[in-house]
């Protein structure tokens, strides 16, 4: 039943006002709670301290490159496990090709002392290629988006082990690691939440993107190849995880076959703390700023306030699942209204 | 004079007709800033079936939701045998005799056909364990009164829609309903199954079942029920039996004004023929179609449900791609694999189901009009040049009265009609040379759909090539230059304007 047509609601007279209202309040919600316990707690700011603040940018970058690209896989209706392991394989792949020839150790002995550009292409290159390879999956075979990219992820961090057989890569050029160095990975993780956030919004990329996690079949016969813009769409996501690989392994001068644990579902977890609704179609990369931001002022306000990390854990959780019952049951209350 | 006998059993009928098992007075019902209904009544008697006409938005639905406990009322009272009454949930309703049929059928389909009907309720013996066979005898029993055809045992996922409906309404006398709510329960039904719901109807009615019947459709309002009740803007416009009106005295109540030209068809100069089909076939579906198409020609598409119609036009856009024969475009041979090739050639596709093909609902009006244009045209290297396409979705708007707030509004917030006409418009955008319109007036009130007789028209004036497959016969004859009449995947004829009428129209879609 639609009375719209007949009486226009009081709700749309009103100035419109930001989707992200919500999730911005929340982020101020939670920024004025540890400023509070600070005082409480230690008799000191908590937001009142600039590096405490670079430093918890700094620490969910990483998480953020990978939550721009799982917010447009999750548009479409899709999830990706794998980015956590594409970190992984790709900080030990690139690694190897970034190391300094006065290692003696190095990867490849003869390879050594590279342009920054090999490895960083080497790096973003394995990156896309697993991200296609899940989307050719996806498509082609219509398995479903869970269990392709479940199996990448076991895939891709199997592969980061069994290439150095579980021996670090380490001693990377001066260039290389000034990817990771000072404030880059941030300057990078909002360059490319940027890019995506106008992406989406203003390009026949993203509007195709919302247009099939909104209605798949409706999206075919309005002429969109939804199979290959699929496999786009996933091989974003993997890319944007091999660059994330790159900026850890830059800024830890060292690759390690177990970095990026879990990393994916942080990523999951920004996106949808952000909005991004996980039955597809809806969903903005400013939220999924938001949402990281988030996640990093509680790792940070619980470790300013000494808590343990159990707690953080618990906690965490429950913020994730907060967020999505709050998203569904203000879904609920616009469906009733209407 | 007649005979004691015949005026006792009227007197008997009269009685039964007389007793009222459900009456509503002075509902009304609010939304945040929105009034869906005020003072409304309603009453129902019993072994009766009663339909709610309206154009949509008239609050048919909303009327509907609070008999069925979905809503509750902000006033007025609701009477059951008698008793002041009200219902807290879909389940209470439920367990004081009042059923719904949904739309969209909500049965578990990888469940037996028995398990769907006495889900919460199944035979049990004392540990707890259900007595299967118990379950099926009594499902049978409950089938062979309703004069059901259905094997008890079989999987719901292996029904057709028409069973499932079946098994639904079976399911709602199981409970002992003495009300039962439908709604629009023959949108997707054939005509023989529409036959077989309505005499499972009649078999309600003849136990003493009240029935809440709500359908678009003129000709079974006054096939299948005795009385109707018009709202038109959340209120209450009046009752009358249907054996009272006519048509048009129907028509001007729901609308409130007098809808003078339903098929305004304007004379089109019809040009070159800009289609040819020939030899289509798409293996077990349908086979060896064969026609031409012109500049500003109409060609209605006629036949039952099922009769491969709409098979035609998705292979048509290549949705679901030909297994032999040709297209020919603009004289040219073209293989059209999918709906990106026939697009290329100017071609657009309006489908039959809104939600399932149609809308992308959590979107806006907006972002569903351009969508389509957006392949070929208004980007710049990936770029969407919004300036420009906004300015056409504006005054596709205004062209084609969209009611809406504004065009950011999601679709679903729009009713049937306005997101028909905002699927319209996002063919329009991509200015194409050939239409395909699927049952483009399905569903959707009769003011909006003179509008989108009056736009199809306007089009095929200006030289598009239209192809337009519609259920509703007088539609088709009031629309096409010539029409194309199917059979079970067959093609059996094709009419001239002039030649044509229901009866032929019939004999070559019915055989």
């Amino acid at each position: 039943m639609t009375p719209l047509d007949k009486t226009k609601p009081a709700a749309n007279q009103r100035p419109k006002l930001p989707q992200e209202l919500n999730i911005l309040s929340v982020l101020i919600g939670v920024a004025i709670i540890f400023e509070i316990l600070g005082w409480v707690i230690k008799g000191q700011s908590f937001l009142i301290n600039p590096q405490r603040l670079t430093i918890m940018i700094l620490q969910v970058s990483v998480i953020g490159i990978i939550a721009v690209g799982v917010t447009q896989v999750i548009i479409t209706g899709g999830i990706d496990l794998s980015s956590g392991s594409v970190v992984a394989m790709t900080a030990m792949i690139a690694m190897s090709f970034a190391q300094v020839g006065t290692y003696a150790r190095a990867v490849y002995p003869e390879l050594t002392d590279l342009p920054v550009i090999v490895p960083v292409a080497v790096g973003l290159g394995v990156g896309l290629f697993a991200g296609m390879i899940n989307g050719f999956l996806i498509a082609k075979t219509g398995i479903p988006p869970f269990i392709a990219t479940l199996g990448m992820m076991v895939t891709a961090r199997g592969i980061a082990k069994w290439y150095t057989e579980g021996q670090p890569v380490s001693f990377p050029s001066d260039d290389f690691a000034a990817i990771g160095d000072g404030v880059w990975p941030v300057v990078i993780f909002l360059g490319v939440a940027l890019i995506f956030h106008f992406g989406l919004k203003y390009t026949r990329y993203g509007k195709f993107t919302y247009a099939i996690g909104a209605n798949p079949q409706a999206a075919r016969v309005s002429g969109i190849n939804v199979q290959s813009h699929i496999i786009k769409v996933y091989a974003v996501a993997g890319l944007l995880a091999g660059l994330a690989g790159l900026v850890t392994a830059a800024r830890a001068e060292t690759a390690q076959a177990g970095m990026g644990m879990m990393y994916e579902l942080d990523a999951i977890a920004a996106a949808v703390i952000g909005g991004t609704s996980l039955a597809g179609g809806r969903g903005r990369i400013f939220g999924t700023v938001i949402g990281t931001i988030i996640l990093g002022l509680m790792m940070s306000g619980f470790t300013f306030l000494r808590v343990d990390a159990y707690y953080q854990e618990i906690v965490k959780g429950g913020i994730i699942v907060a967020a999505v019952v709050t998203d569904v049951y203000r879904q609920k209350k616009r469906a009733k209204a209407s | 004079m007649l005979s004691s006998k015949t005026s006792k059993a009227v007197k008997a009928y009269k009685e039964n007709l007389t007793e009222t098992v459900l009456e509503i007075t002075g509902i009304r019902k609010e939304f945040p800033g929105v009034v869906a209904l005020d003072d409304v009544q309603f009453r129902l008697q019993k072994g009766t079936v009663h339909a709610l006409m309206g154009e949509n938005g008239a609050g048919k639905s909303t009327l509907m939701k609070i008999i069925a406990g979905i809503y509750t009322p902000d006033k007025g009272t609701i009477r059951l045998r008698g008793d002041e009454i009200r219902f807290l949930s879909p389940l209470d309703a439920l367990e004081h005799g009042i059923a719904m049929i949904h739309q969209e059928l909500a049965l578990m389909p990888f469940m037996t056909v028995a398990e769907n009907i006495w889900i919460r309720r199944e035979p049990q013996n004392a540990l707890g364990i259900i007595d299967h066979k118990k379950m099926a005898a009594q499902t049978q029993e409950l089938f062979d009164r309703l004069r059901i055809l259905i094997d008890p045992l079989t999987e719901v996922r292996f029904l057709t829609v028409a069973q499932r409906q079946m098994v639904e309404i079976a399911k709602a006398v199981s409970y002992e309903s003495d009300v039962l709510i439908m709604d629009e329960p023959t949108s997707a039904l054939t005509e023989t199954e529409v036959e077989h719901l309505f005499e499972i109807i009649r078999e309600l009615k003849a136990h003493g079942i009240g029935i809440v019947y709500i359908t678009h459709k003129m000709n079974e309002l006054f096939e299948i029920a005795d009385e109707f009740s018009v709202f038109r803007d959340g209120t209450y416009v009046g009752t009358h039996a249907s054996s009272e009106v006519s048509r048009d005295d129907i028509i001007r109540m729901m609308v409130g004004r007098e809808v003078t030209d339903m098929f305004p068809k304007i004379e089109a100069n019809i040009g070159a023929p800009i289609m040819e089909v020939e030899g289509l076939t798409l293996d077990g579906v349908f086979k060896d179609i064969s026609f031409q198409l012109r500049e500003g020609e109409i060609i209605g598409m006629a036949g039952l449900v099922g009769s491969g119609r709409s098979n035609v036009a998705e292979t048509l856009f290549g949705v679901t791609p030909a297994t032999s024969g040709k297209i020919k475009i603009s004289d040219q041979e073209i293989v059209i694999d999918s709906p990106g090739k026939a697009m290329a050639q100017g071609m657009a596709f309006l489908t039959e189901d809104r939600k399932e093909t149609g809308c992308f609902l959590p979107l806006s009006v907006r972002e569903n009009m351009q969508i389509a244009a957006l392949k070929e045209s208004y980007s710049r290297y990936g770029i969407v040049d919004q300036q420009s396409i906004n300015k056409l979705c504006v005054e596709m708007e205004t062209a084609l009265r969209i009611k809406t707030p504004d065009l950011d509004e999601r679709i679903e917030n729009l009713s049937g009609g306005n997101q028909q006409k905002a699927l319209i418009a996002r063919w329009l955008l991509t200015k194409p040379r050939i239409l395909i319109l699927d049952e483009p007036t399905r569903g959707i009130d009769v003011g909006a759909k003179a509008e989108i007789h009056r736009l199809v028209s306007q089009l095929a004036s200006e030289g598009v090539a239209i192809i337009m497959i519609s259920s509703e016969l007088p539609e088709v004859l009031g629309m096409s230059d010539r029409i194309m009449v199917m059979h079970e995947g067959h093609m059996t004829g094709i009419l001239d304007r002039k030649d044509a009428n229901q009866v032929k129209i019939m004999e070559l879609a019915a055989r």
